[in-house]
């Protein structure tokens, strides 16, 4: 009997579990899940808990739960990976063999890593929402909140969810707004990238419902450190952006065993081939979603894209055939603006975000990089569609690899001149 | 591809100017191109310069600056200061490399 490990139970190790889990023959190969705890957060839920349109306890599920019973599920903490051995080392002293392994620890924030940040004034004039406790938190604190100065900052690329810190100044903009007090409310979004995303053509879209909804921009800001007396984010260059109330993104990384088993980059993510997430020093090794190093968004529609193309090759891996799957990168994301509409982007690795409709060409009925109604439900409505068919591994109707059809790819060109 | 010419020589170049192929670069380019973008190259600037080049070559993309920090060892204010505004887009551009991700 063959050994699968997946390193995290969260979206892409429970997806790779349930669809690997079908795929391999159970007489052959053992499936198990290793995770410190029970608790699946649906993580798209956290932007909405600090305006109060998510209750807490809506973004959490059992993890047990949504995996397939014949998934073996291992609570406990991973201490390292033996890649010689190959062995994972748990902290609670087991060893646990493995013929394949699959990292899916994913990317935690880390405030620890700007000075300034942790201390005092952490979860009273500073807060993040990338975290159960930390949207819970900041919603506590928006509830109460009389205006001012408030800071959205990304702190350094990469980050999950690269479009999250911008819904998240759209609809602060339209919470203030209902609340009848945005003309207290100074918005200010601040980014280490120059201008609102990665990509020109939506990084102009964004940029433009930016300023529309009169949320400033300070672009090309790399925070050195915040300083919580004065109030003051302080980047590199020595500017400084002053904030009543500071929502940060800090700064991204892989789970500390990644580094302690010198698997990872220096963000403790692990190299990979773009194509099939394999490690680039370990052919045993995979590393699936936000955990590995590959150039698109760290998403979970990634995890989901990438899975499909991903199980068809550790299928061939585990009968000893070379992989003939390539992952073209492909990333498809909600982008919530307020008033109930929000916007698509649909892109991969050769491609950015286009305008066009989305998935049938011409039709839609989604448009890209469009504010509608109709995308706002399609986020809505996705919560239902990731515990019912992305984590159970049932097929949705999307093809893995992005098309071109119904994007407005003549805007290529024109849009770098 | 366009092409242009640095220092004398013709290279191939990006929509941006930045320079798409390896080994076109010589030291005298990157005077040049650092020259075109204001800046006079001190040996503090040739750290960051070969660093880029060795790190490329070696990973087969444009380190970013927290690479530049973490494993080449080189302060993050001080790079700042040495490639005013954008230091991992300057000091790519200056070693020849490819625009560097910017982390998508």
């Amino acid at each position: 009997m063959k050994n699968l490990l997946i390193l995290g139970g969260g979206t892409a190790g429970s997806i790779a579990a349930n669809k690997l889990r079908r795929r391999l023959p159970t007489d052959r190969w053992a499936v198990t899940v290793v995770d410190s705890d029970d608790d699946h957060r649906y993580q798209p839920g956290f932007l909405f808990v600090p305006f109060g349109t998510y209750r807490p306890d809506q973004v959490t599920r059992s993890r047990r739960r949504y995996l397939s019973g014949d998934v073996d599920l291992v609570y406990a903490r991973i201490e390292r990976v033996v890649p010689d051995e190959h062995v994972v080392e748990l902290s609670d002293g087991r060893r646990l063999p493995y013929d394949a392994l699959i990292i899916a620890s994913g990317v935690t924030p880390r405030p620890d890593q700007t000075p300034g940040l942790l201390g005092e004034e952490w979860g009273r004039t500073i807060h993040e929402f990338y975290t159960y406790d930390g949207s819970v938190a900041l919603a506590r604190a928006l509830s109460t909140w009389p205006g001012g100065r408030l800071v959205t900052s990304v702190v350094e690329m990469p980050i999950k969810c690269p479009v999250a810190p911008l819904e998240f100044a759209f609809l602060a903009d339209s919470h203030f707004q209902e609340r009848g007090i945005r003309d207290r409310v100074e918005l200010t979004y601040v980014t280490p990238l120059p201008g609102a995303f990665t990509k020109p053509i939506a990084a102009k879209a964004f940029g433009s419902t930016l300023s529309d909804k009169g949320i400033d921009v300070e672009p090309d800001f790399m925070l050195m450190e915040v300083d919580p007396e004065r109030r003051v984010l302080v980047s590199y260059d020595e500017r400084e952006v002053p904030y009543d109330l500071l929502v940060v993104v800090p700064v991204n990384m892989g789970a500390d065993f990644v580094a302690a088993s010198g698997l990872g980059n220096e963000l403790n993510l692990v190299p990979v081939d773009k194509q099939t997430l394999q490690s680039k020093a370990h052919p045993d090794v995979f590393a699936l979603g936000d955990a590995n190093d590959i150039p698109t968004s760290k998403a979970g529609s990634v995890a989901h894209f990438a899975i499909d193309v991903f199980v068809e090759n550790f299928v061939e891996y585990a009968t000893g055939r070379p992989m003939t799957h390539a992952f073209d990168g492909h990333a498809n994301c909600f982008i919530e603006t307020g008033h109930g509409k929000a916007m698509l982007i649909d892109f991969n690795y050769d491609t950015e975000p286009l305008p066009g409709r989305f998935p049938v060409a011409g039709l839609g009925p989604m448009s890209l990089l469009k504010q509608t109604r109709l995308n706002h439900l399609g986020k809505l409505a996705f919560e239902w569609i990731y515990w019912n068919v992305l984590l159970p591994g049932r097929p949705l109707p999307l093809p893995a690899d992005m098309s071109l059809a119904g994007k407005r790819t003549d805007l290529l060109t024109t849009a770098r001149s | 591809m366009p092409t242009t010419t640095i220092a004398g020589r013709k290279v191939s170049v990006d929509d941006d100017g930045f320079m798409t192929e390896f080994d076109e670069w010589d030291e005298d380019t990157a005077v040049a191109l650092a020259s075109s973008i204001g800046i006079e190259l001190t040996a503090e600037h040739w750290k960051a310069i070969r660093f880029a080049r060795n790190d490329y070559r070696s990973q087969g993309q444009t380190p970013s600056i927290r690479r530049a920090s973490t494993v080449g060892g080189m302060d993050t204010k001080s790079l700042f200061a040495l490639f005013s505004g954008r230091p991992a887009t300057k000091m790519a551009y200056i070693a020849g490399l490819p625009k560097p991700a910017d982390g998508s």
